[in-house]
């Protein structure tokens, strides 16, 4: 029975390849001037559709006696790009990750992809199917190299042949840069290649939703554009996003909602020229003063 | 100063390339750097060398120079004892001056066969040791000739080795319960393979079939009667050879080196995969499980291994009825194999534990089952990890096997006791404990060594 499940969700994924590839065909790469040649597209300029992606409601959660999510609601739009910011152990991270349930919340409904979160593990791996992560520290596997750690998922979840996800990994290996490391071990790359890597690894399971937690705060200065670089591509490819970051500069690029969180709680959420320069809560401004002195 | 310096040397580089120094290479400079080094080092050196010219010419003597390799049967009495090492010294008795290896040479059969040959032809353990190696080389290393063909074989070989080394008839529910868990495997290791479909019924029944012959065993203790037996009528109790038929050769019959190679090899292979199995469930979020694995854990490691081959050989008999009688050597396998498991689940636990939480944080967000993850991506580091500890205990275990001598059963080192305790070869223990020493060296150091390589094999660089 659980043969049959795969199967359906196998044919899904692969007619929602050739529509998505077609939508990218079909987007025109409006390019805005926003002052400068580095700043690419207005986050106006992406499709944002009505259809919700992401839906939390009054969602709570507690690490035993510790109440590290408060009533959380949020509704993430399909095509959005949504910052989350705030100091350390707001719980951001937290957050994320009740989202594809590597954290089990204990109040409130969380509904990705229109399938709710609850025990059931067969819909946790549905939803974890359509849903991308990449980690602060890249979270590659170390003992299979740059293409097998793309194809693993592929073959193993989505029952690919392995000579098309080997196609298919290549293909986003040469979207963030580095076709040339594919036969390498993880551990022979830099931080910001290894980066790289685990966003094209999870590219290459063709999610619908992205969600990165702090996925430059682990890299050295000069790497961390190589890796935004890669994440406006993917913005502008139209993903849906949800990126814990610190990087205002992407979050004024890309970001259609820059979300601040503090002691579990989201505060304010705005977009991001707002944001930035008209905070509204006191805790905003304090946590904007610090990071952008 | 500096308006003197040229722009090259201000940046540097330009430099060419030098050949190192003499004293860092060749022999002299090995021997400086690794033998000579400092003081200590130097110090160690000459004491070590000292050590191995004051005792090296006594050894060579003994067992190479004065030593007597062949029987020939001197005394003309027809058989070769120890008498005809002897030699007469200068007060013109006759004493054994070196090793007697003609104790070898005349025991080899016994040695390594155990008295096998008694009953059956020692052809059929020849054939199936080349098979072993022949099993084994694709396993070890992933590029010997014919790789595919032999790793088909290599899983045939345990049922292969059984027909051959034990022969004899079989009962229907010894055949369907030995050869059935062939064809429940083959479709779990193989994804593709044609008829997947309807061998993996037989996987799924296969464990209801033990299930119920266990049961049926118990009924038939309790109550005298068998559902299977009453089924089948005389089918139950007719005997025949699955494969073309061989005389049996009696366990009891298996010795020396033999029984030592298959005590060990079995335990090796079934230890490894039972020890993550219990690894994996000492860990799981199943408390039921988790109490289990650590109870029988604690339990086996708590024991020593003795205790727990005298239990099976004086206390299992007791719970079961009169007319069963379970094969001395499959008590004493079940026993080494549940021993070494218990420290293997220990050892892969170390290992398990060393996994960073982010590994199967990844392995969860792209919707890996957990079967999936523990065969994909956590086992295979957390085995890597651990391999010294592994092969060390594949060692120890191996070494283990000479303590089923307790319960009757005799391995080499059984058999070598035996032979030096005979009156032809009285004061001959020398010769006979080195024998079966080198021996196990030769196979514990050839794990060692292959551990090493297989460490050095599978290192990615990603330790930094
Ligand atoms: N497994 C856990 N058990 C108990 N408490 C936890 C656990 N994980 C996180 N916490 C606590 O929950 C709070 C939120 O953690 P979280 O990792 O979500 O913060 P964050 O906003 O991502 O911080 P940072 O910017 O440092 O990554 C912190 O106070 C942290 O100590
Ligand atoms: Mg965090």
């Amino acid at each position: 029975m659980a043969k049959s499940t795969r199967k359906t969700t196998t044919s899904r994924s692969s007619a929602t390849t050739r529509s998505q590839a077609a939508a990218k065909k079909a987007a025109p790469k409006a390019k805005a001037s926003n002052g400068g040649s580095a700043a690419t597209v207005p986050a106006a300029g992406m499709a944002v559709t009505d259809e919700v992606a992401i839906q939390v409601s009054s969602m709570n959660k507690w690490y035993g006696d510790f109440h590290v999510l408060r009533d959380i609601n949020l509704t993430v739009n399909r095509g959005e790009r949504i910052v989350v910011c705030g100091p350390s152990g707001s719980g951001k991270s937290t957050l994320i990750r009740c989202m594809n349930r590597l954290e089990e919340h204990q109040e409130g409904q969380i509904i990705v992809d229109g399938i709710e979160l609850t025990n059931d593990l067969k819909k946790i791996d549905e939803v974890r199917r359509e849903v991308g992560m990449v980690f602060q520290h890249f979270n590659l596997f170390p003992h299979l190299t740059i293409l097998e750690n793309c194809t693993l998922a592929p073959i193993w979840v989505r029952k690919m042949p392995k000579r098309e996800a080997e196609e298919v990994a290549m293909e986003f290996l040469t979207k963030v840069k580095i076709p040339e490391q594919a036969g390498k071990f993880p551990g022979q790359l830099s931080g910001g290649q290894q980066q790289r890597v685990a966003i094209a690894r999870s590219l290459c399971m063709n999610p619908r939703i992205m969600l990165f937690d702090e996925p430059t705060s682990a890299l050295d200065p000069e790497m961390i554009k190589e890796v935004l670089d890669v994440m406006v591509d993917l913005a502008e490819s139209g993903m849906t996003m949800i990126c814990v970051t610190h990087e205002m500069g992407f979050a004024r690029k890309v970001a259609n909602r820059v979300i601040f969180m503090d002691e579990g709680q989201i505060i304010e959420q705005n977009e991001p020229g707002e944001f930035f320069d008209n905070p509204r809560s006191d805790r905003t401004k304090l946590f904007l003063s610090q990071i952008l002195h | 100063m500096s308006d003197t310096l040229r722009p090259e040397d201000q940046l540097g580089g330009g430099l060419p390339e030098r050949a190192p120094p003499p004293s860092t290479v060749g022999i002299q400079g090995w021997m400086r750097e690794n033998l000579f080094s400092g003081p200590i080092n130097s110090i160690g050196t000459i004491v070590a060398i000292g050590i191995i010219v004051w005792l090296l010419p006594g050894i060579l003597e003994w067992a190479i120079f004065d030593a007597t390799f062949v029987g020939v049967d001197a005394n003309g009495d027809g058989s070769i004892t120890r008498k005809d090492c002897l030699v007469e010294n200068a007060a013109g008795l006759m004493t054994l001056e070196g090793a007697c290896w003609v104790l070898v040479y005349v025991r080899w059969e016994q040695l390594i066969y155990g008295f096998y040959g008694s009953d059956g032809s020692i052809w059929r353990p020849t054939i199936a040791f080349v098979g072993l190696l022949l099993a084994i080389a694709p396993l070890l290393f992933d590029k010997v000739p014919f790789r595919r063909a032999l790793l088909w074989f290599a899983f045939a070989f345990p049922f292969i080795a059984v027909w051959l080394l034990g022969g004899g008839e079989w009962k229907l529910s010894s055949v369907l319960v030995f050869y059935g868990l062939i064809v429940a495997i083959l479709p779990l290791l193989f994804d593709k393979m044609p008829g997947r479909e309807i061998l993996l019924w037989v996987t799924k029944i296969y464990p209801l079939f033990i299930a119920f012959l266990l049961f049926d065993a118990i009924l038939d203790t309790l109550l005298g009667f068998s559902i299977w037996n009453t089924l089948l009528g005389p089918l139950a109790v007719w005997e025949f050879s699955p494969l073309p038929a061989l005389a049996e050769v009696s366990t009891h019959k298996w010795g020396g080196l033999m029984l030592t190679i298959v005590i060990g090899m079995v335990g090796i292979v079934l230890s490894l995969p039972i020890g993550v199995v219990l690894a994996l469930g000492r860990r799981s979020t199943m408390p039921a499980v988790r109490l289990l694995c650590v109870i029988f854990i604690e339990f086996v490691r708590g024991v020593p291994l003795i205790t727990l081959l005298f239990m099976a050989s004086n206390m299992l008999p007791l719970f079961f009825p009169e007319g069963i009688e379970l094969d001395k050597l499959v008590r004493a396998l079940v026993v080494v194999v549940a021993f070494s498991a218990a420290y293997m689940a220990e050892v892969v636990r170390g290992g398990l534990q060393a996994i960073p939480k982010g590994q199967y944080e990844a392995a969860d967000a792209m919707a890996l089952t957990y079967w999936k993850s523990m065969y994909l991506i956590i086992l295979p580091q957390a085995l890597k990890i651990v391999i010294p500890g592994i092969v060390n205990s594949f060692i120890g275990l191996f070494k283990d096997t000479t303590l089923v001598l307790i319960i009757g059963l005799f391995d080499i080192l059984g058999m070598a006791k035996a032979a030096v305790t005979h009156a032809n070869w009285i004061g001959l223990a020398r010769e006979a404990y080195v024998f079966v020493g080198v021996v196990y060296f030769i196979f514990c150091f050839s794990m060692s060594r292959y551990s090493i390589w297989l460490e050095e094999k599978l290192n990615t660089g990603h330790k930094r």
